[in-house]
């Protein structure tokens, strides 16, 4: 066995190499069911974070996602979609994705994952990705059961994976470091 | 024992074991206020993370692998092909999988607005790549070799010279940003980035090797760098 070659970070000039067009917008803003899901990254002095990039992957909104692993072919894939974006953060430390909320996944003990988005966190300053969920406030009951969000046993600390609804959007702030820090997850 | 993984949730997971650096390492002083400091919860992988985005081919346009070809005229600097496989931690070649490049220009300045060191701007090279592995694992740029170049981490700080590479493999928990060096390069001892990677055997595993064999003779220089993405655990794992 082969260790994986070393992380490293992506500096501040990844901006050359990394955003592409559309990037943020895994589906059309007008697009049925889209909805706009987005925050600020801060640091541990509560500055905004404005050289990360923020990408994200999902399941279409009947839970399947459009990977060869995932078999469960009576559920539909949806032309066009395929659950991955990309959003560099801009000066004010902010990053927003049009998507659409994704539907119920498989857990590993035989029952549903609540809905949720999976992060990563790339920036100057950050030697290997940042790995965080993004889960629903709508889902409150399906949160409840989720072998994932079990794992955090503190519920405040818990709270910082769900977004929250604000000005018609899902906002999902997130904190490096310091009072209100982001639960992370080792991947 | 469920019947068929996927439906049943259990798949098969990748493994942990790395050689990345740690968040906080305090000589690279960008980490000292963006490094978690708050344990981090083991993330079972289940279907979210055993799967990622698979690219279409469409992104990428013929000569995306070549960085000397993007404006009318050539760069200037010493031109290299950069090329090796990308392969998982068994040896198995990372087919069909997008490899994101950027680097430095040949005098060591950035094309970004925030480089603005006194390092000239080469209008005949962007610094962005990118390829697609082929069914070998596979892939080849065409550059130039990036210089060196200050930053302010502290005083008299040089990077030693590199070229970020992104890659995804198939899925979510294989995602990789890396930087690529070069041998023998007299700034490695004092560059924190590079040295973040606390085993001297790892570091060499970023460094690439000079390949006379794919040097093509009055033209250009080659370097060859395997990048290997994690291995895959070989039964699925149980609910703990």
């Amino acid at each position: 066995m082969t260790l994986p070659t070393p992380s490293q970070t992506v500096g501040p000039f990844f901006h050359i190499g990394l955003p592409y067009e559309g990037g943020p917008h895994l589906v059309e803003p007008d697009a049925a069911g889209a909805i706009r899901v987005g925050g600020r990254v801060f640091d541990g002095e509560g500055e905004p974070v404005n050289d990360a990039v923020i990408e994200i992957w999902q399941a279409n909104g009947a839970g399947r996602y459009d990977h060869p692993e995932d078999t469960r072919e009576e559920l539909p894939l949806d032309e066009g979609f395929r659950g991955f974006g990309r959003c560099e953060t801009s000066p004010d430390g902010s990053y927003e994705f049009v998507t659409v909320k994704p539907g119920q996944v498989p857990a590993p003990d035989g029952g549903l994952q609540a809905p949720h988005i999976e992060v990563s966190v790339l920036a100057r300053g950050v030697l290997k990705r940042i790995a965080t969920r993004i889960y629903f406030p709508d889902e409150q009951e399906a949160n409840e059961a989720d072998p994932v969000l079990a794992l955090v046993e503190d519920q405040e600390r818990r709270s910082t994976l769900v977004a929250r609804k604000e000005d018609g959007a899902l906002r999902f702030d997130i904190h490096l470091q310091g009072g209100g820090e982001t639960v992370f997850f080792d991947v | 024992m469920p019947p068929e993984l996927t439906k049943n949730g259990l798949v098969v997971p990748y493994r942990r074991e790395s050689a990345d650096p740690p968040y906080l390492w305090p000589d690279y002083v960008a980490t000292r206020t963006r490094a978690p400091k708050r344990p981090l919860i083991t993330l079972p992988h289940t279907l979210s993370e055993v799967t990622g985005p698979v690219y279409g081919h469409e992104r990428v346009g013929e000569l995306d692998h070549d960085l000397t070809q993007q404006h009318e005229g050539e760069p200037l600097g010493e031109r290299i092909i950069l090329h090796g496989r990308v392969l998982d931690g068994d040896d198995r070649p990372v087919r069909n999988t997008l490899m994101e490049l950027w680097q430095a220009n040949a005098a060591g300045r950035y094309r970004h607005e925030v480089d603005v060191h006194p390092a000239p701007i080469d209008p005949n090279f962007e610094g962005a790549g990118r390829c697609v592995t082929d069914d070998e694992g596979r892939y080849r740029f065409i550059t130039v070799k990036p210089g060196a170049y200050p930053w302010k981490n502290h005083p008299n700080a040089w990077r030693a010279a590199h070229i970020h590479l992104s890659l995804f493999g198939p899925a979510f928990a294989t995602r990789l940003v890396t930087q690529m060096y070069f041998p023998g390069d007299p700034l490695f001892y004092q560059d924190p980035i590079f040295n973040s990677v606390r085993e001297g055997r790892d570091r060499e595993r970023m460094i690439s090797r000079f390949d006379l064999t794919e040097t093509v003779p009055e033209w250009a220089l080659a370097y060859h760098f395997d990048i290997v993405l994690r291995g895959r655990e070989t039964t699925p794992v149980e609910d703990s």
